[in-house]
């Protein structure tokens, strides 16, 4: 009864081994897309400002994306965590506690994710709505607090004074930025690889389960709270890192890195990036940054208007019309379409009411 | 076959379940053993599926308990019962319409192997994974759609998917609500040779409208009728039983 021939069955193994392994392969467009940002370190040094700010976005939307596209979670409040990674890293620096921008950049990524770790409890149930209302309460909280202890963030005019060491104490920061740009770029090339590597490993595949169908990821034996939990505080720890970043770069940080458009805008650019494939935050901050500059250079009291002109064409166009050239939206493309044909119970069966899960 | 003085696989004890003003499930006391191949049977709405979600931890009981080879396990979520051998399938498809049925199974045979919260690592690995991963293809026929997406198989084949991931818990008991439902006739064989071909050790329960799957499949049978346990007996003896005849086999057999 069992033994199929082996031949077969060894040909269904490796065509197996081969699905897992090819999700893992670095596809050439993806190898280009880091060449060509790579090559902007020396072919666009006069934009290695906007490129910095580019690249704090990119992870800043990187960071909202492992636990929107991955785990389900929407957040409105991301810039808690970017804020709290921007004020430690402020403050390292101002009081010369840790002086080397890299390690400095860790204790910011720790910051965010021990914050990230104890709110993370507060986002675990719940619908779309009470995680939207809950992380912005969180990050309006954490915005009035630090805008209380002006003894210790500088309150609304911002910590000043920040004076940044030189990175691994062998390159100094430069009023063009050409550092703070490859710095930037480094540091969101290892994040990137290793959020790579988390989203598809078996961890990262019982995320998308959960986010897919909890009842079926339950009915497997996958437990929610400790993956939930797990993948917050990793998404808290990358938007430290993030504010961290925009500390060390610009020398300065103020509420805004606090704010609620902070938190908004993060979610915009993930949005016009798409979300589950991890380039999302990537495409979508240059997409935003590049789109503010030149729309608010041409028309200054306009850029709001385009902006939101745009979100809503995403959402209700679709993206994956209007980029469908990026391969990997299109697993998220057909979605909705087949969701329905999913859904669609078959003809024969009644509706049953006792089907369908929690409430 | 059934020794009588070794304790049940899986209990209730007057378990109950309201929504609100309906009484879904009504003092149910049920005992199945080891290795049963158990019935439950019923009209629409007498509260079959209430019951496994009840078994399984996806609703919580009104009252009463539930017991696992003895073991109270009313109070665990469903993940924790899934660890404890408990598995089910879903009377309306339950499933991931991103994944495949490749990861879809993977992911299932991870978890029961406490793989599952690696994050460093490539699924697929492990060859004793993709083998189990291999053999679950072949014997629910899934093979030649082992790269689509699971959203856009065809029923039929969800249906088997349904079953494969139930399979690959590799449960001490499972619960079928319904397995063929909707299922064209050459599937459904297919279900339901797999079901007869577990281990004897495997404790099934099997929720059906096909009387005659109920006869060939079962060794006892369990009638609910408005959420309380109407007969139970050997297959013999319900359909002999007049109640029984009255409230569901006449009515399913006119039908
Ligand atoms: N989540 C719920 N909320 C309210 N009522 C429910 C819910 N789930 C089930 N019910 C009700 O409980 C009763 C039992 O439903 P259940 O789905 O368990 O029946 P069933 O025996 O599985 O029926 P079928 O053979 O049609 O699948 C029905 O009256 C149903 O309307
Ligand atoms: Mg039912």
């Amino acid at each position: 009864m069992r033994g199929p021939d082996v031949s077969t069955s060894a040909k269904l193994a490796s065509a197996i081994s081969a699905q897992f392994t090819a999700r893992a392969r670095w596809s050439p467009l993806e190898v280009l897309f880091w060449l060509a940002a790579l090559a902007t370190i020396w072919l666009a040094p006069d934009h290695h400002l906007i490129l910095t700010e580019i690249v704090i976005w990119a992870l800043l939307a990187l960071s909202l994306d492992l636990i929107l596209g991955y785990a389900g979670i929407i957040s409105l409040g991301h810039a808690a965590f970017f804020g709290i990674g921007a004020y430690t890293a402020g403050l390292l620096a101002k009081h010369a506690l840790v002086s080397e921008p890299v390690l400095a950049l860790l204790v910011s990524g720790a910051a965010g994710a021990a914050f990230g770790f104890l709110t993370s409890f507060l986002v675990l149930r719940g619908t779309d709505l009470t995680r939207l209302m809950v992380t912005l309460g969180v990050a309006l909280l954490v915005r009035e607090i630090a805008n209380r202890a002006a003894w210790l963030t500088g309150g609304a005019d911002g910590l000043q004074g920040i004076g940044m060491e030189p990175v691994l104490g062998l390159f100094r920061f430069d009023l063009y930025g050409h550092t703070a740009y490859a710095y930037s770029l480094v540091v969101l090339f290892v994040l990137f690889v290793i959020a790579r590597r988390i989203v598809g490993s078996p961890f990262g595949l019982s995320l998308q389960a959960i986010k897919g169908n909890p009842l079926r990821a339950s009915a497997v034996g996958i437990g929610q709270t400790w993956r939930l939990v797990g993948i917050y505080t990793l998404a808290a720890a990358y938007a430290g890192v993030a504010g961290g970043l925009l500390t060390q770069t610009t020398a300065f940080t103020s509420l805004e890195s606090l704010s609620f458009d902070r938190s908004a805008d993060a979610l915009l650019v993930l949005i016009i990036g798409g979300t589950g494939h991890l380039y999302g935050g990537l495409i979508g901050a240059v997409v935003f940054r590049f789109a503010q500059d030149w729309i608010s250079a041409a028309t200054p009291q306009y850029w709001q208007f385009w902006i939101g002109l745009f979100l809503v064409l995403i959402v209700l166009v679709g993206r994956d019309r209007i980029g469908s050239w990026v391969a990997p939206v299109r697993r998220l493309a057909d979605r909705v379409s087949d969701w329905r044909a999913w859904r669609r119970p078959p003809a024969v069966e009644p509706t049953a009411p006792g089907e369908g899960g929690r409430p | 076959m059934m020794s009588a003085s070794s304790v049940p696989a899986l209990e209730t004890r007057a378990l109950e379940k309201r929504f609100g003003g309906i009484v879904a499930s009504n003092n149910v006391s049920l005992s199945i053993a080891r290795g049963a191949r158990h019935a439950l049977i019923g009209p629409n709405g007498a509260g079959k599926t209430t019951l496994v979600n009840m078994l399984t931890g996806v609703l919580k009981p009104s009252g009463g308990e539930i017991l696992l080879d003895g073991r109270d396990i009313t109070a665990l979520e469903a993940h924790e019962r899934v660890r404890l051998g408990i598995a089910r399938t879903f009377q309306i498809n339950q499933l991931f319409a991103d994944l495949t049925p490749v990861e879809t199974l993977g992911l299932a045979i991870s978890e029961r192997l406490g793989t599952g919260t690696h994050f460093w690592r490539v699924p697929g690995t492990r060859p004793e994974v993709v083998d189990e991963i291999a053999a679950l293809l072949e014997r629910f026929r899934l093979a030649d759609v082992m790269h689509e997406r699971t959203a856009v198989l065809p029923y039929g084949k969800q249906r088997l998917l349904e079953i494969a991931l139930a399979f690959a818990c590799r449960p001490r008991v499972l619960l079928l609500d319904e397995p063929a439902a909707g299922v064209p006739e050459a599937e459904r064989h297919e279900i339901l040779a797999a079901v007869a071909g577990l281990p004897e050790d495997v404790t099934v329960l099997l929720i059906e409208h096909d009387m005659d799957i109920v006869f060939t499949f079962a060794d006892r049978i369990s009638v609910l009728v408005n959420g309380q346990l109407f007969v139970e007996g050997t297959p013999d003896a319900v359909a002999r039983d007049p109640r029984v005849k009255a409230v569901y086999l006449g009515e399913s057999l006119d039908a």
